[in-house]
């Protein structure tokens, strides 16, 4: 793989993501970036399943010569079902908050007990 | 087939059973209570009752020795990756006892704590789904595997901690709640795909059999026991434990205390099986920053909960100190599990620190339980407007006093023996660190009798004059809790020599565990 540009695009989209989560003030900002985190991981899990010039790995009609490892793509896919009952459950915590507050503004929500 | 033969089936497919008997009874749920509510909650308690009782079957034969292995998918072993294993060993059997004691305990008391709340199918729903994920926790064999019940977990626990969505409060803590959960599951997903990557495999026995300690081992043991930790709620990472355990209705509280040392257990497996081979390079280092963790996780605790004036929250703070102590009894048994002559030190250390995750869930579940009662009783939860309340609520005042004192470490309670052995087992490996131990007792003694003197003594007022003791369902709970940790209190050594014992020979024999898997295995003590 050219520079191994995967890799390097694994650090970025985690490395993002962990910025959006710490720094941002808007909740959905937030989401969004746990969701690139999650996106970062699963890209790190298919890149260790593949080999330069591979093929899909579906034995009954190959033509020969390497294929990709499944497993790590079996995993993803787990991972991504996940991610989004994840992010259905954040989101709609997300409204609750809204209706609530009337803002999405961390600094704005909470303050002393009611 | 005969009773013998139907029990022996049952056990040989009891790990399997244990996990999808909650999981099957989830999805039920929702039709039965289409019928009838208290259909529904006989159900829920019928299903937890059954997979209690698969559980003491499963630990009845497992404490004797034996680990059960269940393969899901291909019975070749040589074949790679091509299956899912559930192991059990006598840790997995002793965290599997306490989850789903607390699950049983917590149904019951919600029969009359919830009565009144609307949307209780998706609530026994989601208690029977965080049920599942956390015995799967315990019982798997499989990283990947652990993480998917990990997840099963979080999702579910962070729905109940914002199930009042009437309460602002309540939904922050549930948000909060999630993301920590869901970076940790993540960051642990990360370390696994570090596993696959070197060693192509899954399977913890298999991982821990190969493992090189290379650099990359150990930024995944770096990222294992910080996403581990942060969602155990140790200090410096439980900015999230206080609002969601002192937010959540009560009986959600009692089981998310086992989810939290579900991922203590986490952390354990990771420390001694998947680098217990590795674990000769540095034990030192790793077991003192666990003792480090656990005393910094202690003083933290009781000094936040001795400012506190909210009753839930001033007790999640107590339940922060409790797994300080949990954290520094296991902590000394890995810095001391190499050297030959404090072998006895360092067992008994992790005696302490075992029975003392069975004790704090039992001590700061009865107290959760005593909170939600007088929330039932009164709806209040600040110190500062309560008052007097022995004088209509009696039997919740002895619950709380036998609450207090378990926590705290006196003597007739089962605190006293587990902390007594941590207490005698630091002080050989250095003084000061039992003397801060014994200190945050003290403390905690403190900040509860302040918390006892507030809620419950003190003149009548006037409006909690038509205040009534609470409803049978929740007695029997609160009663259940208080009786287990009295008989070990008075009989500590049958538990030590029956249960304890066996889950500390099998964190500390970690070749055995692996060798059920990879039979060639030489290394291990």
């Amino acid at each position: 793989m050219i520079f191994n540009i995967p890799f390097i695009a694994v650090a970025a989209l985690i490395l993002i993501g962990l910025y959006a989560v710490i720094f941002k003030r808007n909740l959905i900002k937030m989401v969004i970036g746990i969701t690139l985190i999650e996106s970062g991981v699963n890209l790190f899990l298919i890149t260790l399943g593949y080999r330069e010039g591979s093929i899909a790995p579906i034995y009954t009609s190959s033509p020969g010569g390497i294929m990709a490892l499944p497993v790590p793509q079996a995993l993803t896919l787990t991972s991504i079902v996940i991610g989004v009952a994840v992010l259905a459950l954040m989101l709609s915590l997300v409204i609750h908050i809204y209706r609530h507050y009337g803002t999405l503004d961390v600094r704005k929500i909470g303050g002393p007990e009611e | 087939m005969n009773v013998a033969d139907l029990i022996a089936l049952l056990l040989q497919h009891s790990p399997a059973l244990i996990v999808a008997v909650p999981l099957l009874g989830a999805f039920i749920t929702p039709l039965i209570s289409r019928l009838n509510d208290k259909v529904r909650n006989v159900f829920v308690i019928l299903t937890l009752g059954l997979t209690a009782s698969l559980v003491f079957l499963l630990a009845s034969d497992v404490f004797t020795g034996n680990i059960h292995t269940y393969i899901f998918g291909s019975q070749d072993l040589a074949l790679p990756v091509v299956r899912i294993l559930f192991e059990v060993d006598a840790m997995s059997a002793f965290m599997a006892i306490i989850s789903v004691i607390l699950s049983l305990v917590a149904v019951i008391y919600s029969w009359s704590f919830m009565k009144e709340n609307t949307g209780l199918d998706k609530y026994y729903t989601l208690i029977l789904l965080m049920t599942a994920g956390m015995l799967g926790m315990e019982l798997t064999g499989d990283l990947f595997n652990f993480f998917v019940f990990l997840e099963i977990t979080s999702i579910s626990s962070a729905a109940l901690v914002a199930f009042w969505t009437n309460k602002a409060k309540s939904v922050e803590a549930g948000f909060k709640y999630i993301v920590i959960s869901t970076i940790g599951a993540l960051f642990i997903l990360f370390s696994i795909a570090l596993f696959y990557g070197q060693y192509n495999a899954l399977n913890m026995a298999m991982i821990a059999s190969a493992i090189q300690y290379t650099f990359l081992d150990k930024i995944a043991l770096v990222l294992l026991i910080a996403a581990l930790a942060m969602k155990a709620g140790v200090v410096p990472m439980h900015m999230w434990l206080p609002d969601a355990y002192g937010k959540a209705p009560s009986s959600v509280t009692l089981i998310l205390v086992g989810a939290t040392q579900a991922s203590l257990y986490g952390v354990f497996r990771v420390c001694f099986t998947i680098y217990g081979g590795a674990i000769n390079l540095t034990p030192i280092s790793v077991g003192w920053i666990l003792v480090i963790l656990g005393i910094i996780t202690m003083l933290l605790g009781v000094a936040m909960a001795i400012i506190q004036t909210d009753f839930k929250r001033l007790i999640a703070f107590g339940a922060v100190a409790e797994i300080g102590y949990i954290l520094l009894g296991i902590g000394t048994g890995l810095v001391v599990m190499l050297n030959p002559e404090m072998t006895a030190t360092g067992l008994a250390a992790m005696k302490g620190g075992i029975f003392h995750i069975m004790n704090d869930a039992l001590d700061v579940g009865l107290l959760f339980l005593v909170a939600g009662a007088i929330y039932y009783a009164t709806k209040e939860t600040s110190l500062n407007k309560l008052g007097g309340l022995a004088r209509n609520m009696k039997y919740t005042t002895v619950f709380f006093i036998i609450g207090l004192l378990a926590i705290s470490g006196m003597p007739p309670m089962n605190g006293f023996a587990s902390k007594l052995l941590i207490y005698e087992s630091t002080y050989q490996l250095n003084p000061i660190l039992s003397i801060i131990a014994i200190l945050s007792s003290i403390m905690l003694l403190a900040v509860f009798v302040k918390v006892f003197h507030a809620a419950f003594l003190g003149p009548a007022l006037p409006k909690f004059e038509n205040v009534k003791e609470v409803p049978k369902s929740m007695l029997i709970a609160m009663g259940t809790i208080a009786t287990i940790i009295i008989i070990f209190g008075l009989f500590p050594e049958l538990i030590i020599n029956n249960i304890v014992e066996p889950a500390a020979n099998a964190l500390v024999n970690y070749g055995d565990y692996i060798r059920e898997v990879i039979p060639s295995f030489a290394g291990g003590v």
